[in-house]
């Protein structure tokens, strides 16, 4: 029996580090969902490069992939690891500055031969597993590929096949790790490979193999137990935030019994909303992928014209080009919805890595005075909530709304208390009913309450009438240039998206009191950072409190008072600064800017850092 | 089943919206011809939707009292698609001219023959950019002198009725405005064909490029340089009726009548792509010596390309046949758990 000792861990932090070819995605995923399955908090961070498959073995070909897994409610990936697995040197050269020191390693040696060494640039003689240079951590140096192929001589699978499933090696050496069962990792393998068995049964042995090396080697002194986490009571799923966007849109689509029409071009990170809503055209999901990021939109508004709920998706690159379209919905206010997965920029910028550096383009970005509805989800989970919102306010006010997300949630999982249908907000849409009477004209921009104008479907008796992005007389929509006309028009659109803070929440204080030493006010997918930092600033006596604006334009009418509550406002992003300048502009306080701009998700600790040098 | 329709009239389909276009535009022969079509068409007006971009032919929808939408500079083909999509019961036209369709729209508008929906393309080509004050277009001849090309431009025309075939287009036609009766028959046929029809309009503008197309519609060269085609009918031209077309090979070869028996010449056949290829490269400059006369009608109909529309709903159908799905499944997706 080996001699292993059980310890207890609040929360662990794993970092799975290889090559891009590795399956370490699939890896940190199966982790992901047992852990998920378990009971524990979680927050996961994958990172990885834009190439499919860049150069084998350099640093450039690194994907990674972080878990945060805890037994009390956990909200961002960590700032460092705990455990470090590396299937080659680069991996480790990549990874090594964010595990904590004694953090352990767990190091595939055939990945740090010459051959590696060599493509991570790691001068032959300075081998990290021998050279010492990783002395202040718990190295284990296991041959991942060695014991892998010893295992499957007999499998009938080819050298290269066969090395495909190291992947599962390390899975069931963490699953033994942390104690925990692979039964849903076995049904995964089971139900993806089921028309290969051999692939199959090769990738079964091979994660039975990792568990066993950790129960029979000496390895490994002590084996870790992360209890569940206490969450609210409740049904829980793991959901990431491209997927609970898809549904978001999905549920609004259901529930304002309109079809949806999701026009889009393949681009990263949006791209997983298309392939999640062309699986469900059973719920009249419609999917179109255009030639281009502007047939994209067009064709949607085309859709919206007909009666659809209609969307179009996107990141940066993607949305510089819609700009012009996104004008012509404005004029035309017919329903709309803008999904922008953000990522760093400008031009092609970073394509995988995140940053909230779309804002202005979202505000400001079009010609003329174009204003619109911005809202923003803030974790994975809360995708799917403004998904939904972002389609009630485009529908229920006529108007296109952008929903931002970013590629930090996107990519990223956590556990979802999800809502059942019957407690979604209805979404209220009436068409403009035909018209026998045809001597009293149909007014196409005749306004309500919410000044939104009816919705007249082509094909409905009596409403015939056109649109278009010349400047309209209010009311009857014919083309005018008359100049009080227009500078009417300008306002009334203006007021249309000002009226819209009439029908969402009030801004609340996600911690702390609404008035203090400082307000820390985020917006967007910085929420889990921002709110352990406020955890912990809180936890050590100061006087903080968090705010996060899941709606942006308009700001929820409270937001002002609350703002003047606070002696200071700290505004982090995740760009050079662009809210604090809306901010600034429409509440002229002296907001304090608070950036970062490496395509990273803030660590908790630097905003902790950065909040206690502004209050010293 | 047949509905009665209630008898409309070309008046019922001009809104009261003054028309704008210059005096003597060829645009007010399009506009009237669709206007007379379209009550004979038996449907109801509520089902006509006009859709156009960017420039003079771009306001053609606000004069239909119709549904419509004056989109933006090349995307009424996309928008145009995403509406025909979502409502194929609709009669969807896309209203386009030279710069619109090929130079700002050019994707749009070859990714539309790809694709083949349903709909009804007018495309005015009058060999300029009217709207912006006469600079050269894709399809004005090379040495065009415009304002933005005062010594000539370098540019190639575009041929647009080669572009479509080239496309993969099934319905591809030109007609003229000068001509009424032709218009009118080759866009009703356009309206009948299942899928995407494009029909080149030749359209003089007569401010900024007056009689870009004079030869093609005087009297007095008109029946020399015109090639009317026919489906079953011989490729017969010229002002006695008496040249025709032979092909020699693959080479088209004018021929006169007098010399050749009339079964040798060239039958026009709607279906057969590879002599539309042929007769859409009927382009050259009508000044040439040699020139071949510039074909007008019916050049290529493939009834075989099911629509886009049609797959793309299909599909749809395909995927609805147990009903809708159940919503809260689907938002629990495969694995929960409960926290208690």
């Amino acid at each position: 029996m080996n001699p292993t000792i059980d310890k207890d861990l609040e929360s662990v932090v794993i970092r799975f580090a290889g090559d891009s070819g590795d399956g370490m995605q699939l890896t940190g995923t199966q982790f992901t969902n047992s852990a998920a399955l378990f009971g524990n908090d979680l927050a996961t961070f994958p990172d990885f490069p834009a190439e499919i498959r860049a150069p084998i073995g350099t640093l450039a070909g690194v994907s990674g992939f972080q878990i945060h897994f805890g037994s009390t409610r956990i909200h961002t990936p960590g700032d460092m690891s705990h455990v470090l697995v590396v299937m080659n040197v680069a991996a480790l050269k990549a990874n090594i500055k964010n595990l904590v020191k004694g953090g352990v390693i767990i190091a595939n040696s055939d990945g740090f031969d010459s051959k590696n060494m060599r493509l991570a640039n790691v001068p032959e003689d300075k081998n990290p597993l021998t050279d010492g240079s990783l002395d202040e951590y718990d190295l284990k140096i296991i041959d991942v590929t060695k014991i892998t192929r010893a295992a499957l001589t007999d499998s009938g699978l080819s050298v290269k096949e066969i090395d495909r499933c190291k992947n599962m090696f390390v899975l069931g050496l963490v699953y033994w790790m942390y104690n925990r069962n692979m039964e849903s990792s076995i049904a995964f393998v089971k139900a993806k490979f089921k028309k290969n068995e051999a692939v199959m049964n090769a990738n079964l042995k091979i994660m039975q193999a990792g568990w066993s090396y950790g129960e029979t080697t000496e390895m490994f002194a002590n084996r870790y137990n992360v209890a569940p986490a206490k969450m609210e009571a409740g049904v829980y799923r793991s959901i990431m935030g491209n997927q609970a966007a898809a549904l978001g849109l999905i549920a609004a689509s259901v529930k304002s019994g309109l079809s949806l029409f999701y026009g889009t071009y393949p681009i990263t990170p949006a791209t997983d909303i298309l392939h999640e809503l062309s699986k469900y055209k059973n719920f009249n999901i419609k999917t179109f992928q255009a030639e281009d990021e502007i047939a994209a939109i067009c064709s949607s508004i085309g859709a919206s014209f007909g009666g659809s709920l209609a969307i179009t998706g996107s990141s940066g690159p993607g949305i510089a080009l819609k700009g012009e379209a996104i004008g012509l919905a404005t004029m035309l206010e017919l329903p709309l919805v803008i999904v922008n997965v953000q990522r760093a920029g400008p031009s092609t910028g970073l394509p995988t890595k995140t940053e909230q550096a779309d804002l202005m383009q979202a505000y400001y970005g079009r010609n003329g005075e174009c204003p619109l509805v911005i809202v923003a989800a803030q974790s994975p989970g809360d995708c799917f909530n403004m998904a939904y919102e972002a389609c009630r306010i485009a529908l229920e006010h006529m108007i296109p709304v952008f929903l931002l997300t970013d590629g930090y949630i996107a990519n990223g999982s956590e556990p979802w208390m999800y809502p059942q249908s019957k407690d979604l907000q209805e979404i209220k849409v009436e068409f403009a009913p035909e018209k026998t009477n045809t001597d009293d004209k149909f007014m196409p921009y005749m306004r309500d309450e919410k000044l939104s104008r009816p919705w007249a479907l082509p094909g409905t008796k009596g409403l015939e009438h056109r649109i278009g992005g010349l400047e309209k007389q209010n009311i009857t929509g014919n083309i005018s240039y008359d100049p009080n006309n227009h500078e009417q028009m300008i306002h009334l659109r203006q007021e249309k998206v000002d009226k819209v803070a009439n029908y969402i929440p009030l801004q609340t204080m996600d911690n702390g009191p609404e008035t203090g030493d400082l307000l820390i006010l985020g917006w967007g997918g910085t929420y889990g950072a921002l709110k352990t930092a406020t955890t912990i600033l809180r936890g050590e006596g100061l006087n903080v409190s968090h705010a996060h604006l899941r709606y942006i334009s308009p700001f929820p009418s409270n937001l002002g008072e609350i703002l003047k509550g606070f002696k200071t406002v700290v505004v982090p992003e995740l760009n050079n600064g662009q809210l604090v300048k809306i901010i600034r502009d429409k509440y002229f306080i002296d907001a304090i800017p608070y950036n970062k701009i490496q395509g990273l998700p803030f660590m908790s600790t630097e905003v902790v850092n950065k909040i206690k040098e502004i209050l010293a | 089943m047949e509905t009665t329709v209630e008898k409309l009239t070309s008046k019922d389909f001009s809104s009261d919206q003054e028309v704008r276009w210059c005096p003597g535009c060829g645009d007010y022969s399009i506009l009237k011809q669709v206007q007379t079509i379209l009550p004979d068409l038996g449907r109801p007006k509520e089902e006509f939707v006009f859709i156009s971009g960017i420039g003079c032919s771009s306001r053609f929808p606000y004069y239909m009292d119709t549904y419509g939408m004056h989109s933006i500079h090349g995307r009424a083909t996309a928008i145009a698609t995403g509406l025909k999509a979502t409502r194929p019961e609709l009669s969807v036209w896309v209203i386009t001219g030279d710069g619109d369709s090929m130079s700002i729209g050019g994707n749009h508008f070859i990714h539309m023959f790809r694709r083949n929906p349903d709909l009804n393309v007018l495309l005015f080509n009058n060999q300029i950019y009217g709207l912006t004050k006469g600079q050269y277009s894709p399809t004005s001849e090379q040495g065009k002198v415009t304002k933005s090309s005062p010594i000539g431009s370098v540019d190639y025309p575009f041929n647009p009725i080669a572009l479509a075939l080239g496309a993969d287009a099934t319905f591809v036609a030109r007609s003229m405005d000068r001509d009424p009766k032709h218009q009118q028959h080759v866009i009703k046929r356009g309206y009948e064909h299942q899928g995407t029809s494009l029909i080149e309009i030749y359209q003089n503008c007569n401010v900024f490029n007056d009689g870009a197309f004079e030869i093609y519609t005087e009297k007095a060269s008109k029946k020399e340089n015109i090639l009317l085609m026919e489906n079953g009918k011989p490729l017969i031209f010229g002002a006695n009726d008496d040249k025709g077309i032979k092909l020699d090979g693959f080479k088209p070869v004018i021929v006169n009548l007098a010399d050749v028996s009339a079964n040798d010449l060239w039958i026009h056949d709607e279906t057969d792509l590879v002599k539309a290829t042929i007769l859409s490269r009927f382009y050259d400059d009508p000044t040439h010596p040699d020139h071949k006369p510039r074909p007008f009608g019916v050049f290529y109909v493939n009834n075989n390309k099911e629509t886009f529309d049609n797959l793309f709903n299909k599909q749809m159908e395909h995927a609805m046949e147990n009903g809708m799905g159940d919503l809260d499944k689907l938002i629990a997706g495969r694995e929960t758990w409960v926290v208690n």
